[in-house]
């Protein structure tokens, strides 16, 4: 492969995962959600033909501008096309919708990629895909499939499910979608407001999805936190959206994508909390953590993103009575939600303010008896003053843990307290 | 699952502040009540001073009685299989430290008549 060469693919990957969703919510915008596979098609022609031309004339001097130029002519040409088949051929096959959509358009789409457009096409997208006729996992596949450009094989590696489930579940979701006949060219206010909370959930769970996940592929968990940060980012950019709750959001990510690099090790094993190496957190990210959280309270709500970006914050504190703070916000956290990880984690939080040996007590209440973590936190809890008990839980946190990098870590626990036993 | 009201009541005249450790623990207690998935209502805290009683006659007294001791100063509802689950977690309540008491209520499902 020439130097060239290998320069012009460079480029042409990167953009692609840039701009075809930049580029197909603009088309899509214009439209009409019915339409998306058009819009797909067209995008995919525009690279395909930088894919022939750039490989011969080399890279053009901006590329971006080149692709748009190109969607832009691709677009008026199917418009050509379609009204030559309208008026010439036109037989039984019904686009007299589509036509009627936007009469007087039918020569001059009106397409433009300025950044205001593309920033209103990709909220107005959002809006569109986070709808509550699909379920939270299709929603999100959907996000990453329309919004960040990922490939089936890229969200099935993040979800660690087969191709054919993700292909399969995305099908039913855009059917699903074109019959929720979404108004995406005039986003409404109101749509705006009775679906934001939908949305919100759907970046929060696509971001956990990338942080807590058990893919061992690094790059596609770091990918996945990246876009769910971009898109929030994007909520931030439209008075309409950039809501306390919003921002209380995006400053939850940021705080814990600051940790990315310092939780999960070269190998790709997740490194505990307590053995993770500061210098690696990232300090720009959590100055925006800081920013963002500052404006979320500018209100008087409190939201479950509040308390979470709350926690998050002071764990990149070296505050003395930080665990103290963590505590209660988890306290109202799980009073607001229940949820088992919630209340493992408030168990914990319990440990570090008033000792391991009370919170064993308020860990056993819990009652968790099938979940990993709960074993994983009582043979935490135990290791000092019972090693037995300890280690019965460990093992059986093992026999019910999946990922591999955890098991090894509760392993390395085992041993440990077996060579402290023999000590003593 | 039964759902049991928690009444809280208070025989302290005045409106008194809690202090901010006072206020972590019934926060601890009450995580803890919602970390073992036990809140159905977090309920709400009652005014001691903002209160009215309406009589009949259209008499209405300034507060609670004042004739009785006690006031209530708040509710909640929790969820449990038995009152003894329900008494079991009230009996962690930090109350009883400053001479409260808890009244443990079950809440009545509507008669089936099948």
């Amino acid at each position: 492969m020439t130097e060239k060469n290998k320069s012009y693919k460079e480029v042409l990957h990167h953009l692609f995962r840039i701009e075809f969703a930049k580029m197909t919510a603009v088309l899509c915008r214009r439209f009409g959600l019915n339409y998306i596979e058009i819009a797909e098609d067209i995008v995919s022609e525009t690279f395909l033909k930088a894919m022939k031309v750039w490989r011969i004339k080399g890279l053009p001097e901006n590329p971006t501008a080149w692709l748009y130029a190109v969607a832009k002519n691709k677009t008026k040409d199917y418009f050509k096309r379609l009204t030559v088949f309208e008026t010439k051929i036109k037989d039984g096959i019904n686009h007299e919708q589509f036509l009627n959509a936007k009469p007087s358009e039918q020569d001059e789409p009106g397409i433009d990629f300025t950044q205001q457009t593309i920033a209103d096409s990709q909220l107005a997208m959002i809006f569109a895909v986070c709808d509550p006729i699909n379920s939270e996992e299709a929603q999100i596949c959907l996000a990453l499939q329309i919004l960040c450009g990922f490939s089936i094989e890229e969200i099935a590696e993040a979800f660690l499910a087969k191709k054919e489930t993700i292909k399969k579940r995305l099908q039913r979701a855009r059917i699903n979608l074109r019959k929720s006949n979404f108004q995406i060219d005039t986003l409404q206010k109101s749509a705006i407001q009775s679906r934001l909370d939908t949305v919100l959930r759907t970046l929060y769970l696509m971001f956990n999805e990338g942080y807590f996940s058990n893919s061992n592929n690094k790059l596609i968990r770091k990918d996945l936190c990246l876009e769910a940060i971009r898109l929030t980012l994007l909520l931030t950019e439209n008075p309409l959206t950039n809501t306390n709750e919003t921002n209380a959001l995006l400053a939850l990510m940021c705080f814990q994508s600051s940790r990315f690099d310092a939780r999960v090790n070269n190998v790709g094993d997740t490194v505990v909390f307590e053995q993770q190496n500061k210098n690696l957190w990232d300090n720009e990210l959590i100055e925006k953590g800081n920013y963002y959280l500052v404006n979320a309270f500018s209100g008087s709500e409190i939201s479950k993103y509040h308390l979470e970006a709350g926690i998050a914050y002071w764990h990149t504190t070296s505050d003395e009575n930080k665990w103290d703070h963590i505590l209660q916000l988890y306290n109202q956290l799980i009073i607001i939600e229940y949820s088992p990880v919630t209340a493992l984690n408030r168990a914990f939080a319990f440990a570090k303010v008033y000792g391991n040996v009370p919170a064993i007590k308020e860990a056993e209440k819990l009652n968790l008896v099938e979940n990993y973590y709960y074993h994983s936190l009582l043979g935490y809890l135990y290791a000092d003053t019972n090693a037995d008990k300890a280690i019965t839980h460990y093992k059986k946190a093992i026999s019910l843990i999946k990922s591999i990098s955890e098991k090894k870590i509760l392993l390395k626990e085992i041993e440990r307290l077996k060579k402290r036993k023999n000590i003593s | 699952m039964k759902e049991f009201v928690l009444i809280f009541r208070h025989n302290s005249k005045a409106n008194v502040k809690p202090t901010p450790e006072q206020i972590k623990e019934r926060m601890d207690w009450l995580g803890s009540i919602a970390a073992q998935n036990r809140l159905a209502d977090k309920g709400k805290t009652l005014s001691i001073s903002g209160a009215k009683t309406v009589k009949p006659g259209n008499v209405i007294t300034d507060g609670p009685y004042t004739e009785i001791k006690e006031f209530i100063t708040g509710f909640m509802i929790v969820k449990t299989e038995t009152i003894e689950e329900a008494v079991e977690l009230a009996k962690a309540n930090p109350i009883f430290k400053i001479g409260g008491n808890i009244e443990v209520r079950e809440v009545m499902v509507p008669y089936n008549n099948n």
